[in-house]
């Protein structure tokens, strides 16, 4: 079980079963559409954006425990971001769950993700690294706000 | 009183398989000795495979035919002049004989090699489609279809006009037969219908089916893929007229499968695709085709595949499929008791007549999270839609977890699987 200790962690788990920010935005600016057609999770993210600035973030949708969490998680970081911020955080992020698993992780990009550095179990699972990213590449829609959703396949 | 001794021996071989009784008790642990894959570890443990629906594993003899043909039998089929190319052509028709004996069919001509059940299907749907169906004429479907059995008919549908028609289900995964009967019309050109839902386990009653579908004028295709690894599969008991089904389900080879249909049917059937072997002459003005099965055989086919086929075959005729399906039937009520008894857990699919598929899922827990906690435990299930997108909307869920058994899983596989899913619940808790 440690594999799955290190992936199921207890800060993944607590937001799995008490998601922050979930709820829309009535005041959002920006917003997009997410899916994952392989394990069928929806969700959508909201964005008020304001001088470049994120002011609030805000999701619903279902999902497993590791889209779920993630798309809390990151809804939590990004508040008070700069827009700039977020493509640096999403490469760090998209490392981290992606690196081989006999790489140690590079310790900056650890500091730079703070609290996201727990879905670094997600590399001894490569079929879930969707999962984790599902939420961020649907931040990255709503950045742009393309309108249509955006699907991980 | 003077038959043609050929004539009886034909009879005899054709019916031999299924009607002989049992040859040596069923002996799973010797069973699970033919399979080199049923010895090893994932993640450490070792490996308890439960996804059968999806694909199967090969035993010895499967492995060993195809390292055989590519060691000593390896040439081009058909027309070598040389003795190598006559053997290989003969193991390869010899493998088209052994699945047309298996499935009762009257010649091996009857026979089409194809990549899988999915190529089957759409073979049909362009060839007979296009051929057969036209505007306002309708395709039944049921609800349950694997999207290969739905795809290829909407794109045979969008090219002629044809109409599609669905047989819905009702809660417990069973076929709703009133409907069924109210859809058949004089417009009902075909009814194409899955033998045994991949995704529920729900084994039709496709024979009844069949007969009321040709009462109405209506031809019959049944899609075997889940059906023919696990039960006594007939095309003369069901009565069909195209039957289709995929090799790696059946222990053989990927990239392997067969469509079946009567030959007057395929005799009336453009070709699929064009190339060598399915010809009999070619000028640039004009072509002629070659007879059935090598008018459908565009190319050169997977020969070594098709062998190690037939050599499935030969594996699971002598275990016996009666054995075979009475054997997953007490596994199935085992495995159903077993999971029924966890809090919490849901079986999807509990029609009267099953074969061993269990989906199911858990109160709160995604099913994509306890396939992966199941995986760190050795145990390989498979999560998701289970390319039937209406079913799962049919329940209102986006996805199950499901358990799909073989003949070579035993009650130590469901124990584990058991234990896993508790462990499954403690981290969700």
């Amino acid at each position: 079980m440690s594999d799955l200790r290190d992936l199921y962690q207890q800060t993944i788990l607590d937001h799995t079963k008490r998601p922050r920010n979930f709820h829309e935005l009535t005041d959002a600016n920006h917003r997009a559409n997410g899916h994952n057609p392989l394990c069928g999770d929806k969700l959508t993210v909201y964005l008020k954006i304001h001088n470049d600035i994120i002011q609030d973030a805000g999701f619903v949708g279902a999902g497993c425990a590791i889209s779920t969490a993630s798309a809390s998680m990151m809804t939590e970081m990004i508040k008070g971001k700069r827009v700039a911020e977020i493509a640096p955080l999403f490469e760090n992020f998209h490392s981290l769950v992606t690196a081989p698993v006999d790489m140690e992780p590079d310790e900056q990009r650890l500091e730079a993700l703070d609290k996201l550095a727990v879905f670094s179990g997600v590399r001894e699972f490569p079929v879930r690294v969707k999962c984790a990213t599902l939420a961020w590449h649907t931040l990255q829609a709503a950045l742009k706000d393309v309108g249509g959703p955006v699907s991980t396949e | 009183m003077n038959m043609p001794t050929a004539q009886i021996a034909a009879n005899s071989s054709r019916h031999g398989p299924k009607s002989i009784a049992p040859r040596r008790p069923f002996d799973v642990l010797k069973i699970r000795g033919d399979f080199p894959i049923l010895q090893t570890q994932v993640r450490g443990k070792p490996l308890v495979y439960l996804d059968n629906a999806a694909t199967s594993q090969k035993p010895d003899a499967v492995i060993a035919a195809i390292s055989r043909y590519y060691s000593h039998q390896n040439a081009n089929i058909h027309r070598g002049v040389y003795k190598l190319s006559a053997d290989a052509t003969a193991a390869y028709e010899d493998a088209r004989a052994k699945i047309a004996s298996f499935i009762d069919a009257s010649s091996p001509a009857e026979i089409v090699f194809v990549r899988g059940c999915t190529e089957g299907i759409n073979l049909l749907a362009s060839s007979w489609g296009s051929a057969n169906l036209r505007p306002g004429d309708e395709i039944l479907l049921s609800e349950m279809e694997h999207h290969s059995n739905i795809v290829p008919w909407q794109l045979a549908a969008q090219r002629t006009g044809a109409t599609i028609r669905v047989i819905p289900f009702a809660d417990n995964g069973e076929l709703n037969m009133e409907q069924f009967a109210s859809l058949l019309s004089d417009r009902t050109r075909l009814l194409a219908i899955t033998h045994v839902s991949n995704a529920m386990g729900t084994i039709n009653p496709v024979k009844q089916m069949t007969e009321l579908a040709h009462n109405a004028g209506a031809l019959v295709l049944v899609d075997a893929a889940q059906s023919i690894p696990h039960l006594p599969v007939s095309i003369r008991d069901i009565g069909c007229d195209f039957l289709t089904f995929s090799g790696h389900k059946m222990f053989g080879p990927t990239g392997t499968g067969a469509v079946w249909a009567k030959k007057a049917l395929w005799d009336a059937m453009p070709p699929y695709q064009g190339g060598g072997d399915m010809i009999r002459t070619v000028t640039f003005e004009k072509s002629t085709w070659n007879e059935v099965p090598h008018k459908f055989e565009a190319g050169t086919p997977d020969i070594g595949g098709a062998i190690a086929l037939g050599a499935a075959v030969d594996y699971i005729s002598a275990i016996g499929m009666e054995q075979i399906a009475q054997a997953e039937h007490e596994l199935l009520t085992y495995a159903e008791n077993r999971l029924g008894a966890i809090d919490g857990l849901r079986i999807v699919g509990t029609a009267a007549q099953k074969a061993a598929v269990i989906s199911f899922i858990i109160k709160g827990i995604h099913p994509h999270d306890i396939g992966t906690i199941l995986d760190g435990e050795g145990i390989a299930i498979r999560t998701g839609h289970h390319c039937c997108q209406p079913v799962m909307d049919h329940y209102g869920i986006p996805a199950t977890a499901r358990a799909s058994l073989a003949f070579y899983n035993t009650r130590d596989d469901i124990n584990r699987l058991a234990e896993a899913l508790e462990k499954v619940k403690e981290v969700f808790a």
